[in-house]
């Protein structure tokens, strides 16, 4: 059984997502060990290629990376066993305590509820301090501060469209994408 | 209860099509489509994002299988918020590895995220600063002074050392058990 591929691809991708916390690039260095280093299933190169792909589509970057992987190898058989690999153990535990941890019985078990009025604002904690590590390896300046500000108050503004996620990302893939072409395009009439 | 399965799913649509930059980046695409619709408070959104912290596997599958269970009270909807999330990517990806050859021309891409990266540092904000009231740190001024200083001795403890946020959310935990 051990020797057949889909059930390796499986049992490779499940391990990852069993014991991975965090998801995205804690994920990455692990599924390179184990596909790279350990199976040699892939090259370095290829993988590299392949998390190029996996990284330019929007969605899960973990399941993305399984996709890719699971496909090159095996088609789209393979990429199928792999990405329900990857999802599986995470589903399972959720699903586990989506039914006994509910919102009622964090609200309404008084050490259960003490405890998470004690975590809330650690969580906002845990998402501040992303902000600052992205903005700096986004290279972010004064002079291109004016967007990630713009941004967060749209969102939080709670009016309707203004107040969309969507209506950023769109607005920020399209912009970048006609800077990048202004830009090659005088660089080359500079020649 | 077929409108609310159809929502859901429509939801999760979005949510996987638009998700770009990861997680974090996330959090403000799932605010917006699960607790702006109303079904689910800022709290027990806050919940899920601790729980998710705190299982192993992405936060996008977590909290689609969290949210579908909530939302409709069943396994089902679980599976079917879980599915949808990833339906749409994994429809791209595997288009996008069968026709985007390795020495494409990936200007385009290179463009997009260039555009993008700004983008997702202001939407990780965004759902900071979403979470950043009553619901979370509390209406009385007592408990919104205890809930600050966890929030602050948390961001010292992430952003300046290298302790697990798993660490960080049980002593959170541990010290709410105390105080409150």
């Amino acid at each position: 059984m051990t020797g057949n591929i889909y059930f390796q691809l499986f049992f490779t991708f499940f391990k990852i997502g069993a014991f991975t916390f965090g998801g995205g690039w804690a994920m990455i260095s692990i599924i390179q060990r184990e596909i790279v280093d350990k199976h040699h299933w892939i090259e370095q190169d290829e993988f590299l290629d392949l998390l190029a792909i996996a990284q330019s589509m929007p969605g899960i970057l973990a399941v993305n990376i399984s996709v890719v992987i699971g496909d090159r190898l095996k088609g789209v058989k393979g990429s199928v066993t792999a990405a329900l690999g990857t999802i599986m153990p995470s589903f399972a535990i959720i699903l586990a305590i989506a039914v006994f941890l509910t919102p009622d019985t964090i609200k309404n078990n008084e050490v259960v509820s003490r405890i998470f009025k004690g975590i809330r604002p650690a969580v906002v904690a845990l998402i501040i301090a992303p902000v600052l590590t992205t903005a700096k390896s986004a290279g972010i300046g004064w002079k291109t501060v004016a967007i990630p500000v713009a941004v967060a108050l749209g969102v939080y503004s709670g009016l309707p469209v203004i107040s969309n996620p969507i209506l950023y990302i769109v607005l920020g893939a399209v912009g970048g994408y006609v800077f990048h072409q202004h830009s090659l395009s005088t660089k080359i009439s500079k020649r | 209860m077929i409108e609310t399965y159809l929502r859901l799913v429509w939801a999760y649509i979005k949510i996987g099509l638009f998700g770009f930059g990861g997680g974090y980046a996330m959090l403000s695409l799932i605010h917006s489509e699960v607790v702006d619709s109303g079904w689910i408070s800022n709290q027990v959104f806050t919940d899920i994002v601790a729980i998710s912290q705190m299982t192993p596997g992405p936060i996008g599958i977590n909290s689609a299988t969290y949210i579908g269970y909530v939302v409709t009270g069943s396994v089902l909807g679980s599976l079917v918020a879980t599915f949808t999330v990833v339906l749409p990517p994994f429809v791209l990806v595997l288009v996008a590895s069968h026709f985007i050859s390795r020495h494409s021309d990936s200007s385009v891409i290179k463009g997009a995220f260039m555009g993008l990266r700004p983008v997702v540092v202001g939407l990780i904000a965004s759902a900071a600063m979403l979470l950043m009231n009553s619901e979370n740190f509390g209406f009385e001024l007592s408990e919104r002074v205890i809930s600050v200083m966890i929030c602050l001795a948390a961001f010292c403890a992430v952003y300046f050392t290298k302790i697990h946020p798993i660490w960080v959310i049980v002593a959170a935990g541990v010290a709410g058990l105390i105080v409150f």
